[in-house]
C-alpha cells in the first residue's frame, strides 16, 4: 500500500537500477519532464533532475524562476493552490509521488519542510517538537521524551532549550526559532529536508548556525535548499541547480557551477551581470 | 549591467599589465647589459627590482581585498586567481632578469669569452615568450597562450646547445671555466624566464577555458 511505502521507503528501490549522477551518488529524488501550471500559466518547464541521496542540492535562480515552486513540488504543498497542475513525475526511491494512490500526509512525514519565516506554534518547545508526534498517535511520554531530545540535539538547540522545554517557543530568538522547526520536521523522522530561504531573515551569526546544522544534517537526510545567496549555496552544498524562467539551465557540483559554469547563462548570473 | 567589480577587476588588470612593462623592461635591460658589456645599464635593473617586488605586494593586497569585498565566481574567480599566479610569476621573471645582470657585471670584469650567438636567440625567444603570454592575458587569447607554450621545448634546446658549446670551452682550457660556467648560468636565466611564460599562459588557458593544463595532464585528474 502506497502510504506504508511512503512511511517506511520502498524496499525494492533500494536494490533496483536508478541512473547514478554524475557524483556517483544514486538519486534520492528523480525529476523526469516535469512541468508545473498554476492555472494557464506555466511556471516550470520539462524539468529532468537527479537528486542524490544524503547530499545537500542547492536551487538558485532569479525570483519567479520557479524554484519554490519546485521545491514545493517534492512534497506536494502546492496542492492546495487552486488551479495549481503538475505533469511528469517526481519520484522518490523510484516511486512517483504524484501517483493517484499517494498518501499525501505519509509523503509529508517522509518530506520535511523548513520555510524562510520560522513559524513555531504558539505552544511551549516541548510540545513544538512533540506535535507531530502526538498527531502522529504517540502517547508514552518516555518515547516522546526521547524523540523530542534527539529531534532538538540533531538541530543543534538541545544545550540552548534544555533547561526551558515548558517555555513558550515564542520567546526564543529568530535563530533558535528556525532551529527549533527543524527540530520540529526531524521529530517525524523525514529522510528528506527541503529548505525555503531558510537563513534570509537571519543575522550572519544565527545564519552560520543553521548553515552548519545543514553540513551535520546531510549525513543522515537528502536536503534541497532555495537559497538567494550565492555564497550560502556555494558553501553548504554538494551539488547545484540553476533556475530561469521556469526551466532547469544547469545543474553540477557546486564547485564546477561556481568556478567553471558551462552555460553563459549561470556563469552571468553568479557572477550578478543580470538580476 | 555595470558591475562595480568590473572596475575592481580592470584596475588588477591594469596593474598587473604596469608591472608585465616593468618586467619586460628589466629584460631588455638585462639583455642590453650582457650584449653590450654594460655595467651602468646592469646596475640599474638590479636596483630597479625593488619597485617591482613593491608592485607584487600592492597587486597582492589589492587581489586579496577583492576576494574579501566581493566574493567572485566564475569567470571573476577564475581571473582573480590568475592575477594571484600571474603575480609572483612576474616577480620571479624579474628576478631572473636581475641574476642576469649580476653574472653581467661579472663577466665585464674579464675579457670575453666569446661572441655570443646562442645566448642572444634565447633571450630574445624568451623575452618574446613574456611578452606574447602578457598579450595573451590581456585579450583572454587561448590560442596565442597555446601557441607560446608550444615554443618551450624549443627553448629548451636552444638552452642545451648553449651549455653543449660552453662546455667545450670548458674542457679546452681551465681558464675559460668560470666565464663559461657564468654564461651557462645566463643560458639557464634565459630558460626560466621563458618557463615563467609558460606558466602565464597555462593560467590564461584556465582563464578563458575553465581547464588546467599544467604539467600537460601528466599526474591524472585531481578530485
Amino acid at each position: 500500500m502506497a502510504t506504508m511505502e511512503f512511511v517506511q521507503g520502498t524496499r525494492a528501490a533500494a536494490g533496483s537500477a536508478q541512473p547514478a549522477v554524475s557524483s556517483g551518488v544514486r538519486p534520492k529524488i528523480d525529476v523526469k519532464k516535469f512541468n508545473f501550471f498554476y492555472g494557464s500559466a506555466q511556471v516550470l518547464y520539462e524539468v529532468d533532475l537527479e537528486l542524490p541521496e544524503k547530499q545537500v542540492t542547492a536551487l538558485i535562480g532569479p525570483s519567479g524562476c520557479g524554484k519554490s515552486t519546485f521545491l514545493r513540488s517534492i512534497n506536494r504543498m502546492n496542492d492546495t493552490i487552486p488551479g495549481a497542475r503538475a505533469e511528469g513525475t517526481i519520484s522518490i526511491d523510484g516511486r512517483d509521488l504524484y501517483a493517484p494512490d499517494v498518501d499525501v500526509v505519509a509523503l509529508r512525514r517522509r518530506v520535511g519542510m523548513v520555510f524562510q519565516k520560522s513559524n513555531p506554534f504558539p505552544k511551549t518547545i516541548f510540545e513544538n517538537v512533540a506535535y507531530g508526534l502526538r498527531i502522529g498517535g504517540i502517547k508514552d511520554k518516555r518515547v516522546l521524551d526521547e524523540i523530542v531530545e534527539q529531534s532538538l540535539r540533531r538541530a543543534a538547540l538541545w544545550d540552548e532549550a534544555k533547561d526551558r522545554l515548558g517555555a513558550s517557543a515564542l520567546a526564543l530568538s529568530g535563530g533558535q526559532q528556525q532551529r527549533l522547526c527543524i527540530a520540529r520536521a526531524l521529530a517525524v523522522g523525514p529522510e528528506i529536508l527541503l529548505m525555503d530561504e531558510p537563513a534570509s531573515a537571519l543575522d550572519p551569526i544565527a545564519t552560520q548556525k543553521i548553515e552548519e546544522l545543514i553540513y551535520e544534517l546531510k549525513d543522515n537526510f537528502t536536503i534541497v535548499i532555495v537559497t538567494h545567496n550565492m555564497q550560502q549555496a556555494a558553501r553548504v552544498s554538494n551539488r547545484t541547480a540553476f533556475f530561469m524562467l521556469g526551466k532547469l539551465v544547469e545543474v553540477g557540483d557546486t564547485n564546477a557551477i561556481f568556478m567553471t559554469p558551462k552555460e553563459k547563462l549561470t556563469e552571468d548570473y553568479i557572477t550578478g551581470r543580470f538580476g | 549591467m555595470n558591475r562595480h567589480f568590473d572596475r575592481d577587476i580592470e584596475q588588477l588588470k591594469e596593474l598587473l599589465l604596469r608591472m608585465g612593462a616593468m618586467v619586460e623592461d628589466s629584460i631588455n635591460q638585462s639583455i642590453r647589459a650582457l650584449l653590450e658589456r654594460d655595467t651602468a645599464i646592469a646596475e640599474q635593473v638590479i636596483a630597479a627590482d625593488s619597485d617591482i617586488d613593491r608592485m607584487e605586494l600592492e597587486i597582492d593586497q589589492h587581489t586579496i581585498e577583492l576576494i574579501a569585498k566581493m566574493q567572485p565566481a566564475a569567470v571573476d574567480l577564475r581571473f582573480v586567481a590568475t592575477a594571484m599566479k600571474i603575480n609572483p610569476e612576474l616577480e620571479r621573471i624579474a628576478d631572473l632578469a636581475q641574476d642576469v645582470c649580476e653574472r653581467a657585471i661579472e663577466l665585464n670584469r674579464e675579457a670575453q669569452l666569446k661572441p655570443l650567438i646562442d645566448i642572444p636567440r634565447l633571450a630574445r625567444a624568451a623575452q618574446e615568450m613574456v611578452r606574447q603570454s602578457l598579450d595573451a592575458f590581456v585579450r583572454g587569447d587561448a590560442a596565442l597562450a597555446r601557441a607560446v607554450i608550444a615554443r618551450d621545448d624549443e627553448v629548451d634546446q636552444m638552452t642545451e646547445d648553449s651549455f653543449r658549446e660552453l662546455l667545450t670551452y670548458m674542457l679546452e682550457d681551465s681558464a675559460y671555466i668560470s666565464r663559461a660556467i657564468r654564461l651557462t648560468f645566463v643560458g639557464k636565466y634565459f630558460e626560466r624566464i621563458a618557463d615563467g611564460a609558460t606558466n602565464i599562459c597555462e593560467m590564461v588557458v584556465y582563464l578563458v577555458e575553465g581547464k588546467v593544463i599544467k604539467h600537460a595532464g601528466n599526474v591524472g585528474e585531481v578530485r
